[in-house]
């Protein structure tokens, strides 16, 4: 198998299959969430507090008051590596494309220059975290394999994304390959790992601003 | 080497066909200077290549033409630098070609048998078009099979250049479902060394450019993973395109005759194949270098790669999955959603089974169990 026909089994039967697994997996989970269900609260509300859950979903993406200065390296890693991947994932030309031969969807693309920039933020970010990760005993104690492979999944596509623009030591083709192949790995792996907070972060933290308003506690 | 410096004529080289045609030494250095260039060596190679090809006897070739569209030969009919004719004329003994030979027949087999014969060991033999493993009957030559042709011929031949996608790669007859069991002249030939110049159809200074520094070394020069003379397929399309600046800032044509497809915008939107393919187009370009298919204003099709055919739509952007659709997504979602119930009801009838399965223990009980 060639370079180009290699690139064409991860556009084509690999990317599909990855995208099936990713599909089936976040409705599975999310379906898996929901239905647990919760017993109905029959106390009356403590404060009338309306909309508390959706002010804890914008609250809770801002340090707590002092912790900033507590623990500066991760929260600023933490913004630093998620805005950079963010911008990477939506605003790189090609990827917007994706995201229109899927959904028809599109919108204006960044300058390359200003993505590039942004991956090599989120990588310095994430490499930062990982030495703070191994670094901290707290964090140490409570990371476990799961975490490291997260971290892992999430690394190797910027990587190989940044790789393969800046044709770095492996032929362009075969880097693009390994590319898409490290994103296949993330799609699988994301909704049976950490990495569903991408989908349940703000449905926890509406939940929880929401249950907590109504014992009367402030969001 | 001076211009002035005279070389002894040797009766039956090239230089004697040279100075019979009144081409100068001045102009043949020129020439060999422009083809140095093209072959990537540094300048002061141009005189050791006047040196080595007027003293070259006139190449024998032989040109099989098999599974083909004889849009490789119409390529190499309106090459440049040299024109078929100075290649034909002063260069090369084309002594077997369907298609431009005058003979037919019994007269042309002959001719090339007799090629064969004359020049046993030291013939170079040109395939273009690939070759039908399936019924030999799919394409056959006076009644002999590709195959069989490719493999005789082949046993006497000093060197090969399979010219264009067919020969080097199976090219379009291999396409998926390949109906005729085409395959690469590599794929049957192994023991005889293998230029491949592929193309859909290869770039007509590459085809000769590749003959004359066969002619020049009498060997094959430096060649990449797929066979490829590193000094015309090296780079990608999309590394030398003019129009790579404006992918790298992000710019991109949406359609083919919007204002930014002329203001000569990056194609890759529209599918542009430029960045995973390799080939000299965007350097040498087309038609006595007048341009070439993304400066005409159409993307890369990528076809000096092998497989390109079956690569994906030629008018998806790489980045768009090749056979990926919003209704696959779709039906993965329901069968995850119905995942969802089977373990939404599995949860809850166990929680059920647990439910009625408590027995209420009162205090009397426990009571009666401490006696």
């Amino acid at each position: 198998m060639n370079h180009l026909e290699l690139l064409t089994f991860a556009r084509g039967n690999a990317l599909n299959w990855a995208l099936m697994l990713f599909a089936a997996g976040v409705v599975l989970r999310l379906f898996e969430i929901f239905s647990l269900g919760r017993k109905a609260d029959l106390s009356k509300p403590r404060a009338n507090s309306p909309g508390s859950g959706w002010r804890t979903v914008l609250t809770r993406s801002l340090p707590a008051e002092g912790m900033l200065k507590r623990d500066p390296v991760t929260y600023i890693s933490g913004y630093v590596f998620h805005v950079g991947l963010f911008l990477a994932i939506f605003f790189l030309a090609p990827h917007i494309e994706f995201f229109r031969s899927m959904t028809g969807l599109r919108w204006p693309n960044l300058p390359t220059p200003l993505v590039d920039a942004s991956v090599v933020a989120a990588m310095v970010a994430l490499g930062v975290l990982l030495a703070h990760r191994l670094n901290n005993p707290v964090k140490r104690m409570l990371s476990g394999i799961g975490d490291y492979v997260a971290w892992g999944a999430t690394f190797l596509p910027l990587l190989t994304g940044y790789m393969a623009y800046h044709h770095l030591f492996v032929e362009y083709t075969l880097m693009l390959s390994l590319h898409l192949f490290s994103v296949e790995l993330l799609l699988v792996l994301l909704p049976f790992t950490k990495l569903f907070h991408t989908f349940s972060l703000f449905i926890s933290r509406w939940y929880n601003g929401d249950i907590f308003g109504r014992k009367g506690v402030a969001s | 080497m001076k211009n002035t410096q005279q070389t002894k004529i040797l009766p039956g080289t090239v230089g004697e066909g040279l100075a019979q045609r009144g081409v100068t030494r001045r102009e043949f250095l020129k020439y060999c200077t422009s083809l140095a260039a093209l072959l990537a060596l540094p300048p002061a190679m141009a005189g050791v290549m006047a040196e080595a090809i007027s003293k070259a006897r006139r190449q024998s070739v032989i040109w099989l033409s098999f599974q083909e569209c004889t849009g490789c030969t119409e390529s190499i009919t309106r090459s440049h630098s040299p024109t078929l004719e100075n290649l034909i004329f002063d260069m090369i003994s084309l002594d077997y070609h369907h298609t431009l030979q005058a003979a037919s027949g019994d007269a042309a087999e002959h001719a090339r048998l007799q090629s064969m014969k004359d020049n046993e060991g030291k013939y170079l033999l040109i395939v273009d078009g690939s070759i039908p493993m399936g019924n030999p009957g799919y394409s056959a030559i006076a009644g002999i099979s590709n195959h069989d042709m490719l493999v005789e011929t082949a046993k006497g031949a000093a060197a090969i250049v399979a010219v264009g996608t067919c020969a080097t790669y199976g090219g379009i007859p291999m396409a998926n479902p390949n109906p005729t069991g085409a395959v690469s002249v590599s794929d049957i030939i192994k023991d005889k060394p293998i230029i491949n110049v592929p193309g859909c159809p290869p770039i007509p200074v590459v085809m000769t450019g590749v003959l004359a520094h066969f002619l020049t070394f009498g060997g094959i020069p430096e060649l990449d993973a797929l066979g490829r003379p590193k000094s015309f397929y090296g780079e990608t399309i999309h590394d030398r395109c003019y129009r790579r600046p404006f992918y790298d800032q992000g710019k991109f044509a949406e359609t083919f005759d919007d204002e930014a497809a002329r203001n000569g915008w990056c194609l890759f939107k529209l599918g542009c194949k430029g960045p995973v393919t390799y080939n000299a187009c965007a350097t040498t370009k087309w038609n006595d270098g007048t341009s070439f298919p993304i400066e005409s204003g159409h993307g890369c099709i990528g076809c000096s790669e092998p497989k390109f055919w079956d690569a994906g739509p030629f008018y998806k952007a790489l980045s768009m999955p090749v056979s990926a659709t919003t209704a696959m997504l779709g039906a993965a979602a329901v069968a995850g959603a119905a995942a969802g119930v089977a373990i939404t009801w599995h949860n809850r009838s166990t929680k059920a089974a647990a439910k009625a399965s408590h027995e209420t223990v009162t205090v009397q009980d426990l009571a009666r169990e401490g006696k």
